[in-house]
């Protein structure tokens, strides 16, 4: 499904060179469910950048599905981005002007979906997550965890490969954060393929796989029972 | 190559359909204070491209408005050079007359003369005369009102009419009263009423007349002392009925140059000059015309480029307080150009906007108003031109800037880094 091949990411500022990413190596299979965990600093959300597409490792291969995207233009990797990822921020990143169903509604009009059947998936989507009754509210006028799952429904209208959800439950107080990862499982249980930045150890111990990163490296990579 | 074409069109269309998505929400959930401001600005901005050209070029074109409509109508035939009067006038009338095209016309005797006024109450012959200089002139009064409606601009008194044989009507430029300026060596008529009795002279005949009006037009008539055709002809002893101009009024739409044109090959131009209004103008108002013209469209220019730099200022300042947003956008897959087109679109939306409240403040409200009390200058009745052909090219050009300075900080702002706009990192 994805591949991480000798990945490396160096952050140059003058004379000082910090090696964020320091030769990481790990695949995973569809259907994982895949907690990335570590200290601050240890370089997870650097790698979770890496695979998503949205930065330039500093060498190394990245493949997704067998094809190598690290060498392609910024056109074809948006086009990666919309068709095969989904991302779930931190801070949710929703658009303040649109309401939670025109943030999920963006990315299939994108795809090419017409209004209607782009209304009808992203309807859908939140109410899979239990949102159905708040698709007209702006982000403003919904809480944390309600904003977090719209991101989630966002994230997994299109159908994408895989989710890359970066400390989905950072901001989000115990409750709320307790329903995130239960969408995350659902999702995951219906065969979606998850990629999970967290440093919480009992959210990570929710995946199938939880690899552990040390200074750029990966430390250990074990699978939960 | 003819595959991928329309996949690439079909590509253009769904960013463009999603810039129209994005760009619609943003404005219509935007502070209405912020979009009412910046639409305001749009709207002077038009507005001192449009009013500022047309004021100058107003002042001139009231100028030359004043002269079609109260001197010279639309053709103005005159004498040749070097002749005093044009030979064969009543042959010529003739013509004019019997053109289809012809609304009115209003033949004139003209020959240069003075009033004088106190002249009973002199003390000493060196004491100096209450006289004017200026030209004289024998009209047809209801010929010379169908042609210029000159009796609308008596401003004390009243206008001539056919039995006023003993009486005068005197240009606003010859009196004290309406001309207050102290130039060395000219002199202006005081004290003079309407009623009085004055001294008219012409070459060497003197006559006694009673002052009818006075009249300002703001043109070269306010220099005239106007009386009947009748009275001037015995005044110059001209019997033969040989005027020294014809003002020709044609109807409404009339192409004057094919008038012209007609009068040329009728044979008029052997014995007089035929100049369309315009032709006959002095060649400083033109001159001064031109001249405004161009100034009014430095002044609209600079009126453009600062229009673009606030829509470069707004736009930027939008895109970079978004800057987070947008990278989010490009995060999940939407690509620049729908984001772009947003940042177009709303700027356009501003443009536009400001654009229809600029064209409703000027045709609404200007326009009418200042046609209805044009500005006052001494040498003309100022206007404001804002013909619909040049306000609507004002109006493209800013659109086109609006356009350019809308997509240029919103190009800027997307292509940051993807994950540096989102984390907010520079």
């Amino acid at each position: 499904m994805i591949e991480a091949r000798n990945i490396t990411k160096r952050f140059e500022s003058g004379d000082s060179v910090l090696l964020a990413l320091n030769d990481v190596s790990f695949k995973v299979e569809s259907g994982e469910f895949v907690a990335i965990t570590g200290r601050s600093g240890s370089g997870k959300s650097t790698l979770m950048y890496q695979l998503g597409l949205l930065d330039h490792p500093s060498s190394g291969e990245i493949y997704i599905d067998g094809e190598k995207v690290t060498e392609m233009e910024t056109d074809e990797l948006t086009k990666i981005r919309l068709n095969s990822l989904g991302y779930v921020f931190q801070d949710y990143a929703l658009i303040p002007e649109l309401t939670a169903l025109e943030n999920v509604l963006i990315p299939l009009l994108m795809q090419g979906l017409s209004q209607e059947a782009a209304k009808e998936k992203a309807v859908a989507s939140l109410s899979r997550i239990g949102l159905a009754d708040r698709t007209d509210h702006l982000p403003s006028q919904l809480s944390g965890g309600q904003q977090q799952r719209v991101s989630i429904a966002r994230a997994v209208a299109h159908n994408p490969k895989i989710i890359f959800a970066d400390e989905p439950t950072a901001n989000l107080d115990s409750e709320s954060s307790a329903l995130v990862l239960k969408n995350f499982l659902e999702l995951n249980k219906e065969g979606q393929t998850i990629l999970m930045v967290t440093h919480e150890p009992e959210y990570a111990k929710m995946a199938h796989r939880v690899i552990t990163l040390a200074d750029g490296k990966i430390l250990s990579d074990i699978r939960n029972r | 190559m003819s595959i991928l074409r329309p996949k690439r069109f079909k590509h253009l269309g769904r960013s463009l359909s999603l810039g129209w998505f994005l760009a619609y929400r943003q404005v219509r959930r935007s502070s209405p204070f912020t979009t009412g401001l910046i639409v305001f600005v749009m709207t002077l901005t038009f507005l001192n491209l449009v009013v500022v050209r047309g004021v100058l070029v107003g002042l001139i074109q009231g100028s030359t408005d004043v002269y079609k409509k109260y001197y010279a109508g639309d053709i103005i035939i005159s004498s040749l050079p070097k002749k005093d009067y044009i030979e064969n006038s009543s042959n010529i009338v003739n013509i004019v007359a019997g053109l289809p095209w012809t609304e009115s016309y209003s033949p004139r005797y003209i020959q240069g003369g003075s009033v004088e006024a106190e002249y009973k109450i002199k003390l000493r012959q060196t004491d100096s005369p209450n006289s004017a200089g200026g030209l004289v002139e024998g009209i047809d009064p209801v010929k010379e009102d169908q042609t210029t409606h000159l009796s609308n601009k008596v401003v004390e008194g009243s206008y001539l009419t056919s039995s006023d044989s003993d009486s005068i009507l005197i240009g606003a430029n010859m009196l004290k009263k309406y001309t207050n300026v102290d130039v060395p060596g000219l002199t202006l008529l005081e004290r003079v009423n309407i009623g009085d009795r004055v001294r008219v002279t012409v070459g060497d005949t003197v006559r006694e007349m009673t002052v009818k009006g006075f009249i300002q037009t703001k043109t070269d008539v306010d220099q005239r002392i106007v009386m009947l055709d009748s009275t001037m002809r015995n005044l110059i002893g001209r019997g033969d009925y040989n005027v020294d101009e014809i003002a020709v009024k044609l109807k409404p739409k009339t192409d004057v140059f094919l008038v012209k044109n007609a009068l040329l090959q009728s044979g008029v131009g052997n014995t007089a000059r035929v100049q369309t209004a315009d032709e006959a103008l002095p060649s400083f108002l033109i001159d001064i015309k031109n001249t405004f013209g161009l100034l009014g469209n430095v002044v609209g220019s600079i009126g453009l480029v600062v229009a673009s730099i606030t829509i470069f200022i707004v736009i930027f300042i939008n895109a970079i307080t978004r800057r987070k947003y947008i990278g989010i956008l490009k995060g999940i897959g939407i690509n620049s150009t729908a984001i772009e087109f947003a940042y177009v679109l709303q700027s356009v939306f501003y443009a536009l906007l400001g654009i229809m409240f600029g064209m409703l403040i000027l045709y609404g409200f200007l326009v009418p108003f200042v046609t209805a009390h044009p500005i006052k200058f001494p040498f003309s009745d100022g206007i404001l031109v804002a013909e619909l052909s040049s306000t609507l090219i004002r109006a493209g050009l800013l659109m086109i800037a609006t356009l350019i300075a809308g997509y240029i900080p919103a190009r800027i702002v997307v292509k940051q880094n993807t994950l540096d706009a989102i984390l907010g990192r520079n």
